[in-house]
């Protein structure tokens, strides 16, 4: 337990360098590629070792391992070793008891998760460990047993525990994302998982979706639909499609989700001005919260709610302000360039990410919320838009053209481990990203 | 011999003014009437372009005419334009006309920049076309505004042409 508390501290420390100390110290070693602190952890994960016979098990043997490879290496800690380095064969080697650690410490190994798959009558078991090779220490062991399609659930729950142990954090292996797809013919709303598992498609209104947003409990949506032929705002519980639509004159859009709450700021046109108010979740107008005339929209809440983000043209360009809810002061956070739109607030509280067009090109902007910054997060890659953090603000998922049509992608808050999300017929647009889920 | 020497001197000094002249009439002269050229082909097009769009327009009667002009904007604004406000007092006349017709003005914007941001510039744009059309005599209960971002762009293409043409407010008769 000693050695797991050690490694608390020690990714901890990573965590507030990267995120905490840039931002104070200076706007452009913020993100640092060259950083000595952006190091990946060694972590090896040999093939599960197959505790019954059969091709069942030899094949889940592969899948398991593989997927929790794959699952951890999402995360951007881990740097997972090759598997034809290792020097122990886990199918021979003892792999819960007298492991050898110089045989994991001498191949660069900080980390190995070993396991055993067992099937029996159509039932799995899996049994993970997760061991600190250097200081000898177990710090995870966990069972798990369902069916043979729930290995996927195991291994999300399994990863789950190592990034608890490693960094007191839950991780984000249960959140989702929403995103706009045409896959259809129409710009419909779609939700898969955090690495673009299993996407689904959610709204089947044969029209325009848009914007959509997450309740922080996770059980409700948000969005804008031309269902009706004009951009109303619907609000859906996920799981009973019950809820609000919010219809009046002109625009409903850009909801965005109090945290903790039943309520959510969106911006409504009925007035003849964009301005932004506060709705209960039943789609009552409880507050207004601009009161400027021009373009008000695409709020975002800071995590403890009292302050919210959003883009206003008063000053002639669309730029960023924030909004003290309490003091009712409005400052403006953006000054370079013409073009600063959707803000999106950390969950760490500490900085918004926004996409900027300069040259007619959109990018991924970071911004402390004192105006540290801007820090550049994509370059000469197309169009990128639509900036949505990590329920644990260590990843940010966007929406980018880099390969033509435009398409989802998920780069480390350091601007590092750039990858395609997934590709699905069509263009996919406006990625927002769950909160932890409670299923 | 005397005959060479003058061929010799004619060469060495006529030959290279005739050089210099030619280089100077090149330098000066000729890339002169190219750019005229141009101007006139451009100019011919567009007169060409406009005589079309007159006899097109010519063509249609009252309410074709109403559902086929639009109004252009520029790139992140949504005031009126002197020929957009032209169009518009025809509308207004039109609607003078026809004073059960209910319409809807659409709003549009061409694909540069956030589809959040765009919906609401298509707003403003839709709503700049009705506060005119209001200032004019025509009720607001007959006219509607839907903005559609840069989700409907008239012309698909990625260049400043097309961008023009879907920066614009669309009017449709409910």
């Amino acid at each position: 337990m000693t050695g797991c508390r050690i490694k608390i501290i020690y990714l901890i420390a990573i965590a507030f360098f990267l995120i905490g100390s840039g931002l104070c110290r200076a706007e452009y070693d913020y993100i640092d590629i060259t950083n000595p602190f952006l190091r990946k952890i060694p972590i090896a994960v040999p093939l599960f070792k197959k505790m019954s016979s059969g091709d069942a098990t030899a094949q889940l043997s592969i899948k398991a391992s593989d997927l929790l490879s794959e699952t951890l290496e999402f995360t951007g800690y881990f740097k997972i070793l090759d598997r034809g380095a290792f020097l122990a064969d886990p199918q021979t080697d003892a792999v819960f008891s007298n492991i050898n650690p110089q045989n994991w410490t001498s191949i660069g190994a900080e980390l190995l998760i070993t396991g055993g798959v067992l099937i029996e009558d159509n039932m799995v078991e899996m049994e993970l460990r997760l061991y600190d090779t250097f200081k000898e220490q177990l710090l995870v062991g966990k069972k798990y047993t369902g069916g043979i399609n729930d290995q996927r659930g195991m291994v999300r729950l399994f990863c789950s525990e190592v990034i608890y142990c490693l960094t007191g954090d839950r991780g984000i292996f249960n959140s989702k994302i929403a995103f706009v797809s045409t896959s259809s013919g129409n710009k419909e709303i779609y939700i898969c998982d955090f690495d673009g598992y299993n996407p689904k498609r959610f709204t089947h209104a044969e029209s325009i979706a848009l914007t959509p947003a997450w309740s922080s409990d996770g059980k409700w949506l948000a969005y804008t639909s031309y269902e009706k032929g004009r951009p109303d705002l619907y609000i859906k519980h996920l799981k009973e499609k019950f809820g609000a639509v919010i219809a009046k004159n002109g625009i409903n859009t850009t909801p965005a989700w109090v945290p903790g709450k039943f309520a959510l700021a969106a911006t409504l046109s009925f007035s003849g001005d964009q301005e932004i108010y506060l709705l209960t979740g039943t789609g009552k107008i409880s507050k207004r919260l601009t009161y400027k005339w021009g373009i008000d929209l695409s709020p975002t809440w800071s995590p403890d709610s009292k302050q919210m983000a959003f883009v206003s043209k008063r000053s002639g360009t669309p730029q960023i302000y924030i909004k003290n809810i309490d003091s009712g002061l409005v400052k403006r956070l953006t000054f370079q360039g013409y073009y600063n739109t959707q803000p999106s607030w950390s969950p760490k509280g500490d900085i918004l990410a926004y996409s900027a067009m300069e040259e007619g090109r959109s990018n991924i902007f970071l911004i402390g919320i004192g105006g540290e910054g801007p820090v550049q997060l994509t370059h000469n890659e197309g169009d990128n838009e639509s900036p949505s953090w990590s329920p644990d603000g260590n990843l940010i998922v966007f929406s980018s053209t880099r390969e033509g049509p435009s398409r989802i992608y998920v780069v480390t808050a350091y601007g590092t481990d750039k990858r395609r999300l997934l590709a699905l017929k069509g263009e996919q647009t406006d990625p927002e990203w769950s909160p932890r889920i409670v299923d | 011999m005397r005959k060479k020497l003058w061929i010799s001197l004619a060469l060495a000094f006529v030959i290279p003014g005739l050089l210099f002249t030619a280089s100077c009439a090149k330098k000066a002269v000729e890339p002169e009437p190219a750019v005229a050229e141009d101007d006139a082909a451009a100019k011919a097009a567009a007169e060409k372009a406009a005589a079309e769009e007159a006899a097109r327009k010519a063509k249609m009667d009252a309410t074709e005419l109403f559902l086929y002009e639009e109004i252009y904007f520029e790139f992140d604004k949504s005031d009126l334009l002197p020929e957009s406000q032209e169009v518009l007092r025809r509308k207004a006349e039109f609607l003078k006309d026809n004073p059960d017709l209910m319409v809807i003005i659409e709003g549009h914007c061409d694909e540069r920049g956030t589809n959040e941001y765009n919906l609401a510039l298509g707003d403003r744009r839709a709503s700049s076309a009705k506060a005119f059309l209001v200032n004019l005599g025509i009720a607001g209960s007959r006219l509607t505004c839907i903005s559609y971002g840069e989700e409907r762009p008239s012309d698909p293409g990625h260049n400043e042409a097309a961008w023009a043409k879907n920066r614009r407010d669309h009017f449709t008769i409910d």
